[in-house]
């Protein structure tokens, strides 16, 4: 066990060392200056710029003292706002951004889970070819169309909620509701396939054989067995949340991180753009390594082969 | 559970009377009682079995004609500009009962009101510009988009994975150790990365794309190899004096070709995905080029008050996605029989 923590750690630090490494390099090759009006500013206005921000100096040093910074949790400051630390605009910013993607989270897992294992206990009903279908549409169906969609109907036609700027606890509702339906379609096809493999394992017949009620059944031998697996959809729904607070927020004018995010790429604001993307690729590289743990912890025969599934 | 249903009149005796002999041709009991069939034939007849499957297949094609000859149906092409004639909804003559009417949103026919002959079948946006051809020429760049990553993606990575575990030992663990470290970066950070410095455009999108695309067809074709390579018939290739080359192509490669397909096929609607999500960010094509991102991304702007002009390529993204994702399933599931839904 311990050496299987021990090499989880070791992969998440290295990859992190990777990125923050990729992401510095990367944003030292992108073209134009991080200065909103280059034309306007003279040439020893642009030098007195560039000494405050170290960006005079070599590429290895600027790398270095980015490094240093890094491991002290420093992330710079905003070359767009003013000097604002970076670190500072990600905390502001991480509130409504968590928000909805806990709401999304939470909601989605519940329904998902609701409909999956419904219809894994009615396979070829009516419910279930329901459910099949709402999955498949969840899992194919961009948020960004989706999200767009819904603001249209539900928030500027039928104006059950509402349909943008961020003002009161509903104003979370419809971007949660948006980012949830991958989420939805995301546990409800794992756990549904899941269960019907439980369900033809012959422990179940055997336990079916020796009398236990149909309820017993489902609860202490079907469930149990499925819902250790759902832990390792939390990595990639992570991503989805991440991927879909991006475009949600930009749709419902969420202030949240991923509209940041975007106004950072759109204003070149190199400083903001790198310490966001660390901060994404972190969170979900830590979710990874929480996972593969508690997966190891939970199936042993995971931590007994080394590895098992990332 | 199926448990056996007991007979509910039993026969007091077994009397030989109950029985029916089988009549026993000498000359055909040694005959097989069905034709052999390749696992390839097999796959097919189960996948056309799913009506689901057969449904997607028939719109993919039809959508992917329709991409090809679409733009060339409608006399303008997708960049001309007709300020006369812009933000015109969608007009079909004969299909007016299914909201193709012309009218906008107060219910007033702007066609009449504005004396345009032409039916502009998609409408047009604010510039005038045709969204028949846009929605068409749109697709046709995503399904361009999707099949060069699909087929780099599958050059990139059947080469890897086949490297890696073919030749296994040190070259392996090296490998597979890069694989660990990309597999735990988000690929939709390294795609927005790259989208940022290169120059946006068709090719840029793609090699964003295949950046991180790969990894998970190398990983496949690496796990199907290792499990291929320690069988017999390797073995008995090689003892035969095959060589590596002829080994790989004609032994392991044609019995990794399920996952292989499979995996190909969920790259399509991927990379679909990822153009149109990169255009909506700002980040993918820009206009005059269509892409059915760059398109949403527009109707976005203005669905209040021109709603088709999101609706149109909304439904048409979603539409060749879910087609593409249940194409993919049925595929999976009829090449692996073991995996039933």
């Amino acid at each position: 066990m311990i050496r299987f923590l021990l090499k989880r750690f070791g992969i998440m630090v290295t990859t992190l060392f990777i990125i923050a490494t990729a992401t510095f390099f990367l944003m030292k090759l992108l073209p134009g200056t991080p200065y909103s009006n280059p034309d306007k500013l003279s040439e020893q206005q642009i030098a007195m710029m560039n000494q405050k921000y170290g960006l005079d100096q070599p590429v290895p040093i600027q790398y270095a003292r980015y490094m240093g910074n890094l491991i002290q949790g420093d992330l710079g400051v905003s070359l767009h706002y003013k000097g604002r630390p970076v670190s500072q605009i990600i905390l502001e910013r991480i509130g409504p951004s968590a928000l909805i993607g806990f709401q999304a989270l939470i909601f989605g897992s519940f329904i998902g889970l609701a409909l999956g294992i419904i219809s894994a206990l009615k396979p070829n009903t009516l419910f279930d070819y329901g459910s099949v279908t709402l999955a498949v549409l969840g899992m194919s169906i961009p948020s960004f169309v989706l999200a767009s969609l819904l603001q249209y109907y539900i928030g500027v036609k039928l104006k059950w909620l509402p349909p943008g700027l961020w003002e009161s606890y509903t104003s979370s509702l419809l971007p949660s509701l948006a980012l949830s339906v991958i989420v939805i379609a995301t546990v409800a096809r794992f756990i549904r396939g899941e269960m019907l493999e439980v369900l033809g394992q012959e422990y179940i017949m055997t336990a079916r054989a020796k009398g236990v009620t149909e309820w017993g059944v489902v609860m202490r031998h079907v469930l149990r067995n499925s819902l250790i697996p759902v832990v390792t959809m939390m990595g990639p729904l992570a991503v989805g949340i991440i991927t879909g607070t991006l475009v949600v927020e930009k749709i419902f004018s969420v202030p949240g991180l991923g509209e940041q995010f975007i106004l950072s790429i759109m204003s070149k604001d190199y400083s903001v753009i790198m310490g966001v993307t660390l901060f994404y690729s972190a969170l979900f590289i830590l979710t990874v390594f929480v996972v593969d743990v508690l997966y190891g912890i939970l199936d042993p025969r995971i931590r007994e082969t080394e590895g098992g599934r990332t | 559970m199926s448990m056996m249903k007991i007979p509910e009149t039993v026969p007091d005796d077994i009397i030989e009377d109950l029985f029916v002999p089988e009549l026993v041709r000498e000359s055909r009991s040694e005959e097989a009682s069905t034709p052999s069939s390749s696992p390839w034939k097999d796959a097919f007849r189960r996948l056309r079995a799913s009506k689901g499957v057969v449904l997607s297949a028939i719109l993919i094609l039809i959508m992917a004609s329709i991409a090809i000859v679409g733009p060339a149906m409608s006399k303008y092409s997708y960049d001309e500009q007709n300020l006369a004639h812009s933000n015109l909804p969608p007009k079909i003559p004969g299909l007016q009962w299914l909201g193709f009417d012309g009218k906008d949103r107060q219910d007033t026919d702007v066609y009449q009101q504005r004396n345009v002959d032409t039916a502009y079948w998609f409408g047009t946006d604010e510039f005038g510009r045709d969204l028949w051809t846009r929605v068409w020429k749109g697709m046709q760049i995503s399904l361009f988009i999707a099949l060069i990553a699909a087929l780099l993606d599958l050059f990139i990575g059947v080469l890897y994975g086949g490297l890696s575990a073919y030749y296994g030992g040190r070259v392996d663990s090296a490998m597979e150790r890069i694989i660990e470290i990309l597999m735990g970066i988000p690929s939709l950070i390294v795609i927005v990365l790259f989208a940022i410095i290169l120059e946006p455009g068709i090719l840029s999108i793609t090699l964003a794309m295949i950046i991180t695309g790969w990894v998970g067809m190398a990983r496949i074709v690496r796990g199907q190899i290792l499990k291929l390579k320690v069988q017999e018939f390797v073995l008995a290739a090689r003892t035969l004096g095959v060589s590596n080359s002829r080994i790989i192509w004609k032994h392991l490669l044609p019995n990794a070709m399920g996952p292989i397909v499979v995996n190909v096929m969920f790259d399509l609607p991927t990379a679909i995905f990822f153009e149109a999500f990169l255009s909506f960010i700002g980040l993918g094509l820009q206009a005059p080029l269509a892409s059915l991102g760059v398109l949403i991304n527009d109707g976005f702007k203005q669905m209040r008050m021109f709603p088709y002009k999101l609706v149109i390529p909304a439904v048409m993204i979603s539409l060749i996605l879910i087609c593409f994702n249940l194409l993919a399933d049925g595929l999976r599931d009829a090449l692996d029989p073991k995996t039933k839904k």
